[in-house]
């Protein structure tokens, strides 16, 4: 018999083994009764008291197979060999709380995803999962009793970014009475929703359905709007975060502000308004960004001042009635503490000029689709005309580019969701305005939600030319009569398999959306992450798209991907009601897998101290000894890994734990067929 | 006998991005070489150089060390700290006698199923070229064979084990669900073997379940 390196933790082991068949989707490829047969035999001097085989381990009735043994046998640790623990752990761990065995006892094998799935030879698979399973049941024997621990949870909200899905969450929750703090960056809320136009299939007025949601969030007892305000810094876990907010100076006094508008009338200044006007209009030095503008406090752009270049003018402080302009005003750093936080910060408009044969930037009648919005809105810097460059000429003909910069494996390879409706848009909004001749280039007509489609054939009753093809080249390089003063649009008409080139007064592109460009940033800030595409990354895809793996942290709307309005607003609302049921049960059960220092051996190197990205390790220079915080510890294990004293254990990854089923996999604790053992282990163990 | 050479691998995953690509492998049935055995961890930065040498010591032919990618890692920055003691480690590989490319660092986020599965059918066959490691000169993959073959048993015989004390392995319960193996053909046609679909877990706190502490119910009841 083997020197037994890995000795049970407490009396004697009473394993219960469980191979699931999960149908035919194990039991096809690996011999489950075969595998259950063998634990039991060559796995009985490890403690495996029992190993069953069940058709549906997930079943309550393979539940009760477990309780029943548990309660029969006496059982003090389980095995479970089925799917993957990311499927199931909780269920089986459930089912021992029943039986009154401590959840933690009990560990899952993967043998379906990583065994039955992935491989094809039923002779290799059999032995594989025969291995795993030995490795799971050195690991158990290691496992010790845990609880989990219970944090209370702040029932203040933090709801980050005020566009149409922020202001849904930030108005849901504070409906139901509970605090919320709403950070928007840009001076007013109302995020993208507030440029736009007219909205998609309806046609309402986009300002005349947000605004009515700005003015409840303006007015309402439960929100504090720090508008103008950016989240400096995220301290803290889940329940309890302390977060540092820089409410940035607008050099204007809230609370003797009217909003009466006359430093903005008498304002000399005039800058280019590249956010909200999309740079095709004005705004003055000190503005409001909108007239609908929650709240309705101007702000000064302190870059574009004649004050704080040459210290003259001050024509907004002369004229304020209310004596309200304060150009020594500072930032002020808030601290709030809040229990969830939701980041819904919203996307940033493909910059077309990344595609150079489009001429965006360069020929002056190549226009955005964002700039088209503006240029089409009543309230925007034509008065709602639809014209060239020039701000008079009325186009005859109008060309409307779809995916650009989506779809695309040289800039962004994903569809953005929203480009063929608004293109369709855009269409019907120049037909009607201007009855030009209106040409769409598409590559597939993605219009998938409730009267999309039924919008796409009115747009097609209505004369719009619809070539399919991705659009080559936009240029003012004239090759034939007819092209002099045109933008010229080169395109393969793939459904006539010929290249046409067709002159227009106008082109706009609709180009894509992509993510904030700080938004990896903004990601570390709140401890979430984002795929390569810097979308913030959900929870699960399908079955959790507004919850992050970052407990307390939700995310919302077209951060998390492009979306249009009805599914921001959606998740918005998902987002606020997953915080409500969090701050509704008072307190949450995190997990308990912590790293501890055992004080006796901590020799005080420090070399843990500096490994922690959640500032849970800290050094008590008194007692010359590291102390890790377990609320803030998120249980990675690196300091685990890097103590040299082997000081640091990490509960439910302890180096026993893993070191115990390396053996089990490689089956150093099992005898051969003929007696021959494994050579005795020539290595000491650290003392 | 002159088989082929079956490497034998030790894979560490993390348990937020590679073990998922390991499962998204397994969801999308992607086929891969069956050589390697997973073991999970929370973050690739738990991994201690020293699980990698006892892996080798205890028979592995090549290890397999995985996490998210550099700037994801669901801890934020761990893998970077992995990274560091893999670079070093490798050189220790050398220095002792064992080709650097025993141990190999495959960064695979969620979404990455068939990379990973590309990445374990890869390293396979580079290590079945290298070789088995031997390491002490033990021949482990006989005694693996060895190890792995359980007693004859025909595929008929009843569900008593041929172990003589209680509790009995296999046992055969006499109510209840049979305990997978399906029965002969009873008279009557067959029968479905227990539940034909499997029932979801019923939640915590439905009226079915007695909700039960985390604690043993009754001290003393069951050994921990």
């Amino acid at each position: 018999m083997l020197p037994d390196r890995h000795p049970f933790v407490n009396g004697t082991p009473k394993i219960g083994v469980y191979v699931c068949h999960c149908g035919t989707n194990i039991s096809d490829k690996v011999d489950v009764e075969e595998v259950a047969r063998w634990a039991a035999e060559k796995l009985r001097h490890r403690g495996v008291i029992v190993a069953r085989d069940y058709k549906f381990m997930c079943s309550s009735l393979g539940q009760n197979l477990i309780e029943d043994d548990i309660r029969e046998f006496k059982l003090n640790r389980v095995v479970v060999a089925a799917c993957s623990p990311h499927l199931h752990e909780h269920t089986f761990r459930t089912a021992c709380a029943r039986a009154g065995l401590n959840p933690f006892l009990c560990e899952m094998v993967s043998i379906r995803e990583h065994v039955s799935w992935v491989h094809t030879d039923r002779a290799e698979a059999t032995a594989k999962a025969k291995e795993l399973i030995s490795g799971g049941v050195e690991r158990v024997r290691h496992h010790v009793p845990l609880d989990p621990l219970h944090v209370e949870v702040n029932p203040n909200t933090l709801v980050v970014g005020g566009g149409v899905a922020g202001i849904q969450a930030a108005l849901e929750i504070a409906d139901s009475g509970q605090h919320v703090y709403l950070v928007e960056r840009e001076p007013s809320i109302g995020g993208h929703m507030a440029q736009f136009d007219k909205t998609f299939p309806t046609l309402d007025c986009s300002a005349c359905i947000l605004t009515p949601k700005m003015v409840s969030v303006g007015g309402h007892p439960n929100i504090t709007l720090l508008s103008y305000s950016e989240v400096e810094h995220v301290d803290g876990y889940v329940g309890n975060f302390t977060v540092t907010i820089r409410k940035k100076a607008r050099h204007v006094k809230e609370d003797l502000c009217t909003g009466c508008g006359i430093c903005e009338e008498k304002c000399p200044r005039k800058v280019i308004d590249t956010v909200f006007e999309a740079g095709l209009g004005y705004r003055k030095a000190i503005y409001t960004p909108f007239p609908q503008a929650v709240p309705k406090f101007p702000v000064i752009d302190v870059e574009n001042c004649t004050y704080y270049e040459r210290g003259k003018c001050k024509a907004c402080q002369i004229f304020c009635p209310t004596d309200a302009i304060d150009f020594d005003q500072q930032d002020e750093m808030l601290q709030v503490q809040v229990g969830n936080i939701i980041l819904a910060t919203g996307y940033d408009l493909f910059d077309a000029r990344r595609i150079p044969e489009y001429g965006y930037g360069r020929l002056a009648n190549v226009f955005t689709s964002l700039e088209f919005e503006r240029m089409s809105n009543a309230a925007g810097p034509t008065g709602g005309k639809i014209v060239l460059r020039d701000g008079v000429t009325v186009p005859k003909s109008v060309g409307i580019v779809h995916c650009v910069g989506s779809r695309n494996h040289r800039y962004n390879p994903y569809c953005s969701v929203i480009c063929c409706m608004s293109s369709l848009k855009f269409a019907h909004l120049v037909k009607e305005r201007t009855g030009a001749e209106v040409y769409n280039f598409y590559i597939d007509m993605r219009t998938a939600f409730k009267d999309y489609d039924e919008f796409y054939q009115r747009v097609l009753n209505e004369g719009v030319h619809f070539i399919r093809g991705r659009v080559a080249e936009i240029t003012d390089a004239v090759r034939m009569p007819g092209e002099e003063g045109k933008v010229i649009v080169q395109v393969e008409d793939t459904l006539i398999g010929i290249q046409r080139r067709i002159p227009l007064d106008m082109v706009i592109l609709s180009a894509g959306l992509e993510p904030r460009h700080d938004a990896k940033e903004v990601a570390k800030r709140f401890g979430i992450s984002c795929s390569t595409d810097r979308w913030f990354t959900e929870k699960h895809p399908k079955l959790d798209p507004v919850a992050t793996m970052t407990e307390g942290v939700f995310i919302a709307g077209a951060a998390q991907g492009p979306k249009d309005i009805p599914a921001s607003v959606a998740q918005g609302a998902a987002a606020a009601a997953r915080v409500l049921s969090r701050i509704g049960q008072g307190g949450i059960d995190l997990e308990p897998i912590r790293a501890v220092v055992d004080e006796a051996r901590c020799s005080g190197c420090r070399i843990c101290n500096s490994l922690c990205p959640y500032s849970a390790v800290t050094f008590d220079v008194d007692a010359n000894v590291t102390r890790i915080n377990p609320a803030l510890c998120q249980g990675c294990g690196t300091c685990v890994a890097a103590c040299p004293s082997g000081a640091i254990s990490g509960s439910g990854f302890s180096d026993e734990q893993i070191l115990a089923q390396l053996d089990g996999i490689l089956m150093l604790n099992i005898e051969s067929g003929d007696g021959a053992t494994r050579m005795p282990e020539l290595v000491a163990e650290p003392a | 006998m002159s088989e082929t050479f079956e490497p034998l691998i030790v894979g560490f995953t993390c348990n937020w991005c590679s073990y998922r690509a390991a499962d998204l492998a397994g969801i999308s049935r992607k086929k891969y070489a069956p050589n390697v055995r997973l073991i999970r961890l929370m973050c690739s930065g738990r991994l201690d150089p020293t699980f990698v040498l006892k892996a080798f010591a205890g028979g592995a032919d090549g290890v397999l060390v995985s996490g998210c990618h550099p700037g994801e890692c669901h801890y934020l920055e761990q893998n970077y700290k992995m990274l560091r003691r893999y670079t070093l480690l490798k050189r220790m590989l050398a220095q002792m006698g064992i080709e650097p490319e025993r141990l190999r660092l495959v960064w695979a986020s969620a979404a990455e199923g068939n990379k990973f599965a590309d990445e374990v059918t890869a390293m396979t066959e580079e290590i079945r070229v290298l070789g088995p490691l031997n390491w002490n000169g033990i021949d482990h993959a006989r005694q693996r064979s060895e190890k792995l073959r359980s007693a004859e048993r025909p595929p008929s015989a009843p569900e008593k084990t041929e172990k003589k004390a209680k509790p009995a392995a296999v046992a055969a319960r006499p109510a209840g669900p049979p305990a997978g193996k399906k029965p002969a053909t009873p008279p009557g046609g067959l029968k479905p073997p227990g539940p034909g679909k499997p029932k979801p877990a019923p939640p915590p706190g439905a009226a079915e379940v007695k909700s039960v502490p985390a604690q043993p119910a009754t001290p003393g009841e069951v050994e921990s």
